[in-house]
């Protein structure tokens, strides 16, 4: 047995230098310095008109329909992609295939043009409804009551989302190890039981990144809906400057927006990975607020994914 | 030991079984008792795994009969025809049959308490508070009282194990299957994984176990079967299968693992 008191003393070599990495840095620096106070001093910009129009009761009713649009249109697209992607790896040849025909078809149309026809169906189909074939019993209503702008667009939105979802569900189901289902079958779990219980909160880990990525892409595809008259953000800065012809100003209101509302689905996104990430990590990574404390005490920035650290246990194969 | 005459919680009837063109099961035959303890050996590709698989009826058997506990898996006899069982059926029969993976399959998202309590709660329907003590007792008994709350990433392979065998046993099974438990295991771990089971043989258990362990085979088995090519070759005490087998085939087999 050595003796463990003999412990010699710890390491402390003078640090490598890196001056390639400061180089890199005041290049990285100055390039963006110039670019950015290019932009921002340009003479003819007129800053005092993009704070004016920034708070304006129109653009924050755009930013407002912008958000319903977005959270809308992605609770149909992740709800039905479920759904969909569920009914591709179902056994029933026909259930897999009419969802197999859903996604070519959702995928293979521009969103612009399917967002178009759920605005103009009116002119092909006046009214729908339910009822007893051959008969006048039932409830019909007029395509345009049922489907004002609005809904067109989210229709529009929604469904062609939904065909992207499933795939990307699809995808983190499959990525769940085969062995998963069989232990949880063995346990006399029933197949939709094991889905929601076992395969799915695993498939999220794989699910969330690329939903996140779909998230924000809807949030600005969302001005596509001024095709259905709908007036949203972009939509409604553009009207504006059509009007004062301060094209710039209004283009940099509604980035700002974007980029803000951006900027908080990112950090959502974040929290939402790290509570999948239970048991899969043996420490969660840290927060953003914990990386920086990090970074100002010690020194040095953590990785953003901890290096699994020997927690003291013989870790066991993991196969 | 084995009582005489009781219905045999497990029967096979010339089982058989194939992938494509690949047969992997030609014709088993043997039986379990109730508180029997079977050990499957035999090289690779013998067809252990899938006859155990089988049984809960992972997979279907494309001829021949089994029995466990003297009803048939997977179908139901009406006259002379068999009738696919309905889903509910299989999950209900799978349900009463404890399955132990080589490579544990613990739930990763959930604790080794959350594993346990996963099928009794959401299977069985148990109340909350009455799994989770049975969860509780189960985890100690398989000596991990202090990794209750405890993720499987943290646990080693042999603990990892434990929390699988806890998981089957909570279930309350009536048979037990082990498909190779301590194959994925650092040598240095598989002892506390046999001794769990050990003492569940003593316990009254049945089992059926597909290992390469003959230590455990020769202690704890009270049936010692040796497959090859998806045949039974030997069967017998495993005293006497180890100590003198009788065919060529088991004899080279067992030159090379023991």
């Amino acid at each position: 047995m050595p003796d463990l008191s003999a412990r010699p003393e710890a390491i402390k070599a003078v640090p490598l230098r890196h001056p390639g990495r400061w180089v890199a840095a005041v290049v990285v620096l100055a390039i963006t310095a110039e670019v950015v106070g290019t932009i921002v001093t340009a003479p003819g910009l007129q800053w005092d008109v993009v704070t004016h129009y920034l708070f304006q009761g129109y653009i924050l009713g755009g930013v407002v329909l912008t958000l319903e649009l977005t959270v809308i249109s992605m609770v149909i697209g992740v709800g039905l992609g479920v759904l969909l992607a569920i009914m591709r790896l179902s056994p029933n040849p026909v259930v897999s295939s009419v969802s197999w025909f859903y996604i070519w078809f959702f995928r293979g149309t521009p969103v612009l043009v399917q967002i178009f026809f759920w605005f103009n169906l009116n002119s092909v189909i006046q009214f729908v409804g339910v009822g007893v074939p051959f008969t006048n019993i039932g409830w019909h209503v007029g395509t345009n009551t049922l489907i004002p702008n609005v809904v067109a667009a989210i229709l529009g939105l929604g469904l062609n989302e939904a065909a992207y979802m499933a795939e990307i569900i699809r995808a983190g189901i499959i990525s769940v190890d085969h062995g998963q289902t069989e232990a949880a079958q063995a346990l006399g779990m029933r197949r939709l039981l094991v889905m929601r219980r076992i395969v799915l909160p695993q498939a999220m880990r794989v699910i969330i990144p690329p939903t996140g990525n779909e998230t924000i892409s809807m949030l600005k595809t969302t001005s596509l809906a001024f095709i259905a008259t709908v007036t949203e953000l972009f939509t409604r800065s553009e009207q504006i400057a059509s009007a004062n012809f301060k094209i710039i100003e209004l283009l940099f209101v509604a980035s700002i927006w974007y980029v803000f509302m951006t900027s908080i689905l990112t950090f959502g996104q974040f929290y939402i990975e790290r509570h999948y990430a239970r048991g899969s990590q043996r420490e969660l990574p840290p927060t953003p607020l914990q990386r920086f404390r990090r970074i100002l005490f010690q020194g040095h920035a953590p990785p953003p994914w901890p290096v699994a650290a020997d927690p003291g246990v013989s870790p066991g194969r993991h196969t | 030991m084995a009582a005489i005459n009781a219905t045999p919680m497990l029967r096979a009837q010339a089982v058989h079984k194939s992938y494509g063109r690949l047969e992997v099961l030609r014709g088993i035959d043997l039986e379990v008792a109730p508180r029997e303890v079977m050990c499957l050996i035999g090289p690779s590709g013998s067809g252990k795994s899938t006859f155990l698989r089988c049984i809960n009826h992972l997979e279907k058997i494309d001829a021949g009969r089994l029995f466990v506990d003297g009803e048939l898996v997977g179908y139901q006899q009406r006259g002379e025809k068999l009738h696919e069982l309905r889903d509910t059926d299989v999950c209900h029969k799978r349900s009463e049959i404890g399955m132990v993976f080589q490579r544990f399959n613990l739930f990763p998202h959930m604790t080794a308490l959350e594993n346990v309590i996963e099928a009794p709660l959401h299977v069985k329907g148990e109340r909350a508070a009455v799994a989770t003590v049975r969860g509780r007792k189960l985890l100690e008994r398989v000596g991990l009282a202090d990794k209750v709350d405890v993720y499987p990433n943290q646990l080693s392979g042999g603990q990892q194990q434990r929390v699988a065998i806890a998981r089957a046993l909570a279930m309350e099974p009536k048979l037990m299957l082990f498909d190779e438990p301590t194959s994925a295991l650092d040598p240095e771990l598989v002892g506390e994984v046999l001794d769990v089971m050990r003492d569940l043989a003593h316990s009254g258990m049945t089992m059926v176990v597909v290992t390469h362990e003959m230590s455990f085979a020769r202690e704890a088995g009270d049936t010692l079967v040796f497959m090859d090519g998806g045949v039974i070759v030997e069967v017998g005490t495993p005293r006497d299968v180890l100590a003198n087998p009788q065919h060529e085939r088991t004899k080279s087999f067992l030159a090379h693992v023991l």
